[in-house]
């Protein structure tokens, strides 16, 4: 029973949380999503007259990004009570973006304008699975190759590299966010914004390895090798610059810093696991060593090629 | 003379024989990423050539001054300083050769090579000699970019510098992106053949 009550309380206090992005809307509209990937679902807070909602000449829609570029409408059709209207389009919706929608004189209103967008939480997972895979940091953006090539030898060593890297780079670059923002943007100080990232990363790796040799030596053990290492990859100096560069908000930050890591994890694990079948192959003597690795990376990069384009929500 | 001799030997070694691209396999990502034309490979083979000097001379002016133990943090702050110089004035000068590098002029600050360099080199000798190492990696880096941008450029899209040199299009292939990682690796096996064929032709055992 009162799992049941807090389990409630948390879900209104998530409904709460998220209701800024889910309902910005002005009274009239009550609720809107794209229902399929041609279709737009309008809800109303009250009957509105038919004529004019089942008009398609009255709507305008367009992405947020290309005002110029209208979209075609092929049909509205208003619901039995009145309440709400589904918008039919021609083509199918990149519904990634934000589409803005405007109604002309519906409610006696001049026009009305909304923008229908995916949840939030959606978005945000739609960001940690770009730095994950479409946007994958070491194939696709060529970015860590030096630690990629130097820890991808042996499963365990790409498995430990892999997670102190995620983990220095969540912290590092959540630090990152906040001193950007705060301190950077405030007093003008944008042009200090890569010496301070490289400072913010050096002091997270001495902080994470001061505390793990005293908090779990044997974890220290395993895995402190690899923290001199994080600081020679230019993943983690990358991901600053590009929050940087790109306004996100520290949700937002978190889950690129997450997929950046997790994605760095993901190629060295595929890459070791390649690397141990290749110790045992008979490999022309020429190409031993680093060359026969650039061009499996290269097989591989090719193959996350195959990603883009991906959408889950 | 002998000052000048030395000063030749550091820059030849730079090139060849610790070349940072071919040999010393250090600095790969900007090889792959963007070395996809000649021009792009000399501009930013300018912008490393000028981190590493000025990194190089100005670590090896202070050298007395640092403390061992803080050695690491210092290079890195004098390195991200003079990215930020030559981040603000290519963007400022070059607008257009700076948008097509993108992020990778302000990853210079994260190159192995040049914190290598001056841990090596810089924190022991002395300012002249620190120049003219630092002149000759600058410069085996540009070299390796220019040299891979070559390829790229002529097999992708038939062209040396923005001039259609062959009139054709032999491999589109070279200019997606993921086909640095395939040049790289190529080259890389072919300079590990000539070294093979070199030991073999002196009758050396590999």
């Amino acid at each position: 029973m009162t799992l049941g009550k807090i389990q409630q309380t948390i879900l209104v206090a998530l409904v709460l949380c998220l209701a800024p992005f889910l309902v910005h809307a002005e009274d009239l509209i009550a609720e809107k999503s794209f229902k399929s990937n041609t279709e737009i679902l309008v809800k109303f807070s009250g009957p509105v007259d038919r004529a004019i909602a089942e008009d398609v000449k009255n709507y305008t829609v367009f992405e947020e990004p290309d005002p110029d570029i209208r979209l075609t409408l092929k049909s509205a059709i208003l619901a039995e009570n009145g309440k709400s209207v589904s918008l039919v389009f021609a083509e199918p919706l990149n519904t990634a973006v934000a589409h803005v929608v405007t109604i002309r004189g519906l409610a006696g209103i001049e026009s009305t304008t909304f923008t229908v967008s995916k949840s939030y939480l959606g978005y945000l997972f739609g960001i940690l699975i770009s730095a994950l895979l479409i946007n994958n940091f070491v194939f696709t953006k060529y970015l860590g190759l030096c630690v990629f090539f130097g820890t991808s030898k042996k499963k365990d060593t790409a498995k430990g590299m892999g997670v102190v890297f995620t983990l220095v780079i969540v912290v590092s670059a959540l630090m990152s966010w906040f001193f950007y923002n705060f301190i950077l943007i405030p007093y003008d100080l944008n042009f200090l914004q890569i010496v301070v990232f490289i400072g913010l990363v050096s002091l997270t790796v001495q902080a994470v390895d001061t505390v793990l040799r005293k908090v779990n030596p044997i974890l220290f053990n395993s895995f402190g090798v690899y923290l001199v290492l994080v600081i020679a990859n230019c993943v983690i100096i990358a991901v600053p610059l590009i929050l940087a560069n790109s306004n996100y908000n520290a949700a937002e930050t978190f889950m690129l810093a997450l997929g950046a890591g997790g994605g760095f994890l993901l190629a060295l694990y595929l890459m070791s696991a390649v690397s141990e079948r290749l110790q045992l192959a008979n490999i022309p003597q020429t190409f031993k060593g680093l060359p026969i690795a650039f061009i499996v990376a290269g097989q591989f990069a090719m193959a996350f090629l195959g990603f883009s384009g991906l959408q889950l929500f | 003379m002998a000052n000048d001799k030395s000063s030749m030997q550091l820059i030849t070694r730079g090139i060849l024989s610790e070349n940072p691209i071919f040999k010393l396999a250090l600095s790969m990502c900007p090889a792959v990423g963007i070395s996809t034309t000649v021009m792009n490979g000399l501009m930013l083979g300018i912008a490393v050539l000028f981190v590493q000097v000025f990194s190089s001379v100005t670590i090896s002016i202070f050298k007395n001054v640092i403390h061992p133990r803080i050695r690491i943090p210092t290079y890195t702050l004098t390195i991200a300083t003079w990215v930020t110089v030559i981040d603000l004035v290519l963007a400022a000068y070059l607008p257009e050769a700076y948008a097509k590098m993108g992020i990778f002029v302000k990853l210079i600050v994260a190159f192995a090579i040049i914190t290598m360099r001056l841990e090596m080199f810089a924190c022991k000798e002395s300012v002249n000699a620190s120049f003219w190492d630092g002149l000759g990696m600058g410069l085996g880096f540009m070299v390796g970019m220019m040299v891979i941008g070559f390829f790229r450029e002529l097999l992708g899209s038939g062209m040396i510098l923005g001039y259609d040199v062959l009139g054709f299009k032999p491999l589109l292939f070279f200019i997606l992106p993921s086909a640095g990682f395939f040049v790289v690796g190529l080259m890389m096996a072919f300079f590990n053949w000539i070294e093979i064929y070199y030991k073999r032709s002196k009758g050396l055992k590999s």
